[in-house]
């Protein structure tokens, strides 16, 4: 008998490889389109745009219907976030993220497509961003938790 | 403004964002999680117990994608990549693009395309702040500096 969490297992790969496809397909993956839509004064590669579009258009329904329900489709847990918290981290860490993706033209998703691929900058790219991501989660652990610690027990 | 028409592709472009669409679209209603990449590959930066299959899984195939993607397509549809950001840009944006998608939550993905599909005020905010800094940092490299 097939357990459920092969099931699972077997959607997640399949989504991660549909997703993967997409941004190939898009021209995401490609550093040069995407500088080329950041580089507004220039000659512009509106390209992006119809990515973005065509992903939310799909995306604004399957949400509009998620959000009416409490379990998935498979009877799980629907974790849709709750925070609604418009605070300095989520500016500040976007407009550093921001930075580093007009500076290279990689994202997250498409880094790790690219590096799949063979691109030995990606893989540059990706190593980085795991120190970065691995740096965040140091800082957060022993200098922003306990200072909150220390906050809420003062 | 001048459009560069030779590198527009907008039936790629749009077909391409509509499977991101699809692909975000299954994982909420079936796994009833949120597709975000940053997200998903912090979880695992560093792993933790009963958390990590999941995260595996969906990273397997986004790895298995480039190979998918050359057998099925027309040769027409694979370009070389353009990279014109040296390795030293390239480790120092991977350094912010790290650390700034853990500070913020999210990137293009989980802000960019999830969060403005369910109307999320955080995310446009995150969204706005994000294209803007790209927006900037482009037009210093190519236009300032």
């Amino acid at each position: 008998m097939i357990h459920k969490n092969h099931l699972y297992r077997v959607v997640e790969f399949a989504v991660g490889l549909l997703f993967g496809f997409g941004l190939m397909l898009s021209g995401m993956t490609d550093p040069g389109k995407v500088v080329g839509f950041l580089d507004l004064f220039g000659t512009w590669d509106p390209s992006l745009a119809l990515v973005m579009g065509g992903a939310i258009m799909v995306g604004f329904f399957a949400f509009t219907v998620a959000k009416k329900r409490t379990t998935s489709f498979f009877g799980g847990m629907l974790r849709l976030p709750t925070t609604n918290r418009m605070d300095k981290p989520l500016v500040i860490g976007s407009l550093l993220f921001g930075a580093g993706w007009g500076l290279a033209g990689f994202c997250p998703g498409p880094a790790l497509v690219s590096m799949a691929d063979g691109q030995p900058k990606a893989l540059v790219f990706v190593l980085a961003m795991l120190v970065g991501m691995l740096g965040f989660e140091l800082m957060d652990r022993f200098v922003h938790a306990p200072r909150k610690a220390k906050l809420n027990a003062a | 403004m001048n459009i560069d028409w030779a590198h527009f592709t907008p039936f790629a472009s749009l077909t391409g964002g509509i499977i991101l669409g699809v692909a975000s679209a299954i994982f909420i209603l079936i796994n009833g999680r949120v597709l975000g990449i940053s997200a998903i590959l912090g979880g695992l930066m560093p792993p933790k117990m009963g958390d990590t299959s999941w995260r595996i899984a969906f990273m397997l195939g986004l790895f298995a994608a480039p190979t998918v993607f050359h057998a099925v397509m027309p040769a027409q549809y694979i370009t070389a990549p353009r990279i014109d950001a040296t390795d030293m840009m390239v480790i120092v944006a991977g350094l912010l693009v790290g650390i700034g998608t853990r500070y913020a939550s999210g990137c293009t993905s989980g802000h960019g395309v999830c969060g403005l599909s369910r109307l999320s005020p955080r995310s446009l905010l995150a969204t706005a702040s994000f294209m803007s800094a790209g927006f900037v940092m482009v037009y210093v490299l190519r236009h300032v500096l």
